[in-house]
């Protein structure tokens, strides 16, 4: 065998043993012998598990395998964020470490562009609990109640404050009409003769609202009336009028008492205690007394000195858990010095919820809040269907294509073939090499591209049989097909690289999945048609060196 | 053995009137019907909501679904069929008189869940897709799917230039951008939803009716320098003659891949399928029948060098021409 057919078998032994060689030979590591994958997931009990599987290392995007797809943007609109550029970066991190923790197979976290944060979880079906996992800023704060009672002592000026402005107690004359509506009513003149009356009756239009808690700085507000006071504590008349060093928070959802539910008012400082910035971990677990899902916690040793020292202060003061801008639970009283542990009571929550708490409070706060620009959510059943049926069309596909090539090219077309496997394996190598996603309009390129790959096979074909008609031989009618197709070949696939370049620049997931299939199978392609079918020729011609006519 | 035009001698550059009224033919309507409905464009690129379900229940049908969400309150969303025939898609379209936020198309995808789940159960479907992009990212995206389709004509341009010269990268440019144009015409005309699959097959298109057109223009150029003095439509319809069997069979191989994906895929990737189909065909008569006529005008405007040469002299000799259409 001359040594250059044994050079370009050494070379097409080498290409294919890259793109599907075990990883012992395959030094990259990479490629498509089934390889032993760990995946982390988080079982049944809530502990996170590792498990390992075999498989072909070639990712599927999630129109392929099902999953949810979130966009995020750092969100401005509550107020403007002092530098949107680092808060996002460190979103990054905070999300990525959550995302982990949540033990979902193969997760992607990307910034996207300057602004935009992508997140994507393969497998999950329950789009509102991983927004929350995801977009939950987890900032937890504690916080004394206001144990002197200032904000109870201001109350009666606040109602002043309210009448002067015009706002009128919920009376059987203003039954039914909301707060903002009032206050947008303009009404003034007659609405401040009617509240004189009606506020002497009901203690004023704030006051009125309010049932005063059982603990310092509680008030308790029914819940039908929550959508009102909360407009009317967020007036700048009332604003004003809060004491120094004390703020207004919310519980986190409305608490039963007897038939009634009521939403929690609570006068706290405005300086934490402590923050979760000082958290070393959190767990979920179910109280044993009561049933309940509670998130028990555990600060750093600095936090806990920290922790111990103010509550040593405080013994016998309240306490609020806040988070996220909500109280949880109804404010414990502090019996001693708490060191580094503590718990959070949910109320209600199920032992899912206590879980997802842990987790955010373990991964850290968000260093601003996100909004969620776009959420795309594909189920596993749909995900499966597209695979079965784009499996199925590349393979009915490909058969067609070769029984023609066959058809026409005969003996030609069999090595042309031959080449084409060759394609199909370089092509899933690359995906495999490059790490790249396949998704389902990656597939339909894949056989597009399987198409196109026989274009430079019929480009070289048709020349070398112009090549006989011109009456040469066979030897140099196969070498001036190759080489006369050559230019077109070659033209013609770097305009569709070009093309693909830049759909890969602006595409984003399955579009993206698309350019790189489409550029990896170009490149395959040229490979496959011209280095590795003239081999064939090459081998074939030097085994039958007496013919004279060509099988093409 | 057989080998299909071997030694054919059609007169294409003689035929291309035909070729341009078919073109128009095809064009008008298409972008008539554009202009009365325009494109049908998919959530991806307009903002709003998607939700797709999959019926359990064979009582649930499309008026159904669509009186469930008028008793919601959700009027204005628009119900469709989609594949099989127990699975329905729900748009709701951001419009741009209506300004919405992205929470509020979150919301829009949980209050069709839930006036869905009230009128027929709520384990009688599965919700097997849901999308809620907000305007803002819709608007990017629009923007950015029309700036690939700039720069990629704008670069493929240049190189045409590099390689040929500027009188084929033109003429290609030429060629590809009627080979866009009728495919909108069409996706117009098949009531196709503009997603950013479609996009991407409309850059395939523009990548392999190129693909398409650079062979025969390779040809072309090598039949320039081969016969010197022979008239350009005699040359050009030479080169198309002996390009043909290529373009004919990769035409074939291509379009079978793409019928296949057509009757056999998902109902996913449909939109792509049509496109790629219908643009395969186009491409493919437009290489013959568009690129090589305005090849021709140019070079007859703006002579090239070898062209100059030809048309100093009178033709050599008779056309190829068979079917006799007298040459200029």
């Amino acid at each position: 065998m001359p040594a250059n057919i044994r050079n370009r078998l050494l070379v097409i032994a080498g290409l294919v043993l890259v793109s599907v060689g075990p990883p012992p030979l395959n030094m990259l590591g990479l490629g498509l012998w089934p390889q032993e994958v760990t995946i982390r997931t988080r079982g049944a009990d809530g502990r996170m598990r590792d498990t390992t599987v075999e498989r072909v290392p070639i990712k599927q995007g999630l129109d392929l395998q099902g999953g949810i797809h979130l966009a995020l943007e750092i969100d401005q609109s509550r107020g403007q964020v002092a530098d949107p550029a680092d808060a996002l970066e460190r979103a990054l991190t905070v999300i990525r470490a959550r995302i982990d923790e949540f033990g979902v197979a193969e997760p992607l976290v990307q910034r996207v562009g300057t602004s935009r944060i992508v997140v994507e979880l393969p497998g999950l079906r329950d789009p509102a609990r991983a927004k929350q996992i995801v977009q939950r800023s987890a900032f937890l704060e504690f916080r004394l109640t206001d144990m002197q009672n200032a904000f109870a002592a201001v109350l009666p000026q606040m109602d002043a404050a309210l009448r002067r402005a015009g706002v009128r107690t919920t009376g059987a004359a203003a039954g039914g009409v909301s707060a903002v509506e009032q206050l947008l009513g303009g009404d003034t003149a007659r609405g401040t003769d009617t509240t004189g009356a009606d506020s002497l009756a009901a203690g004023g239009a704030l006051t009125s609202l309010l049932y005063q808690g059982a603990l310092p700085g509680e008030f308790l507000v029914p819940e039908e009336e929550f959508p009102r006071a909360d407009s009317l504590i967020h007036l700048p008349e009332v604003r004003r009028l809060i004491p120094r060093g004390l703020e207004l928070l919310w519980s986190a959802g409305p608490m039963s008492q007897g038939a009634r539910s009521f939403y929690g008012l609570y006068a706290v400082d405005s300086r934490p205690m402590i923050t979760g910035e000082q958290l070393s971990d959190a767990q979920a677990q179910l109280d044993p007394t009561f049933g309940q899902a509670v998130a028990t916690f555990q600060l750093t040793r600095a936090g806990g000195r920290i922790f111990s020292r103010a509550t040593g202060q405080h013994v016998n003061d309240y306490m609020a858990i806040v988070l996220d801008g909500r109280v949880q639970g109804r404010p414990p009283i502090i019996k001693g010095q708490i060191g580094q542990r503590g718990q959070i009571e949910l109320g209600n929550a199920s032992l899912q919820d206590a879980q997802d708490l842990a987790l955010t409070l373990r991964a850290g706060a968000l260093p601003a809040p996100l909004v969620i620009v776009e959420e795309l959510t594909v189920g596993p059943s749909l995900g499966k269907d597209s695979i079965d049926k784009g499996k199925r069309a590349a393979i009915i596909g490909c058969l067609a294509i070769v029984l023609m090539v066959v058809a026409y090219y005969r003996f030609a077309g069999v090595l042309a073939v031959g080449a084409l496997g060759f394609y199909v394996l370089f092509t899933l190598g690359g995906l495999a090499l490059l790490d790249a996603t396949l998704t389902l309009p990656g597939l339909a390129g894949f056989l597009l591209s399987v198409g196109m790959a026989v274009d430079a096979n019929v480009l070289v074909f048709e020349r070398i049989r112009e090549e006989v008609d011109q009456g040469k031989t066979v030897h140099a009618a196969v070498d001036g097909g190759f080489q006369h197709a050559m230019p077109a070949i070659v033209d013609s696939n770097l305009t569709t690289v070009l093309t693909a370049l830049f759909l890969f620049q602006f595409g984003t997931g399955p579009v993206k999945g698309f350019a790189i299939t489409l550029i990896i199978g170009i490149l395959a392609s040229f490979l496959s048609a011209v280095f590795v079918t003239r081999t064939f020729f090459l081998l074939w011609l030097q085994r039958r060196r007496g013919l004279t006519e060509l099988p093409i | 053995m057989f080998h299909l035009f071997k030694n054919a001698k059609y007169d294409f550059l003689g035929a291309r009137r035909i070729a341009y009224a078919a073109t128009v033919a095809l064009f008008l309507p298409g972008f008539a019907l554009l202009l009365v409905r325009g494109l049908n464009q998919s959530i991806e690129f307009t903002g709003g909501t998607l939700v797709q379900i999959q019926a359990r229940n064979p009582a649930i049908a499309e008026a159904g679904i669509r009186d469930a969400l008028n008793q919601a309150g959700l009027q204005g969303a628009e119900v469709q069929r989609f594949g099989a025939p127990d699975e329905y898609v729900v748009r709701a379209r951001l419009t741009p008189d209506v300004v919405q936020s992205t929470e509020s198309t979150q919301e829009t995808a949980a209050a069709v869940d839930s006036a869905l789940a009230r009128a027929f159960g709520a384990g009688s479907y599965d919700i097997s897709r849901r999308e809620a992009v907000g305007p803002k990212v819709g608007g990017e995206l629009r923007q950015k799917a029309l700036m690939a389709i700039l720069l990629s004509f704008g670069a493929t341009l240049v190189y045409l230039w590099f390689r040929f010269e500027w009188r084929f990268g033109i003429a290609a440019i030429g060629a590809t951008a009627h080979d866009i144009l009728l495919t909108i015409a069409f996706i117009s005309m098949m009531k196709l939803e503009v997603s950013l699959v479609v996009i991407a097959a409309i850059l395939t298109i523009v990548g392999y009716s190129l693909n398409d057109t650079i062979v025969v223009f390779d040809r072309i150029r090598e039949n320039l320098r081969k016969y010197k003095r022979q008239h350009m439509v005699e040359l050009i319809n030479l080169s198309l003659n002996e390009t043909l069997p290529r373009t004919v069979m990769t035409g074939s191989t291509t379009l079978v891949a793409t019928i296949v994906l057509l009757l056999v895929g998902s109902e996913v990737i449909s939109g792509f399928a049509w496109v790629m189909t219908f643009g395969i065909v186009v491409g493919t008569f437009s290489s013959i029948f568009i690129a090589s006529p305005i090849l021709l005008a140019i070079e007859r405007r703006w002579p090239g060098e070898d062209a100059r040469g030809a048309r100093a002299l009178a033709p050599a000799r008779e056309p190829a021409a068979p079917l006799g259409v007298p040459t200029p």
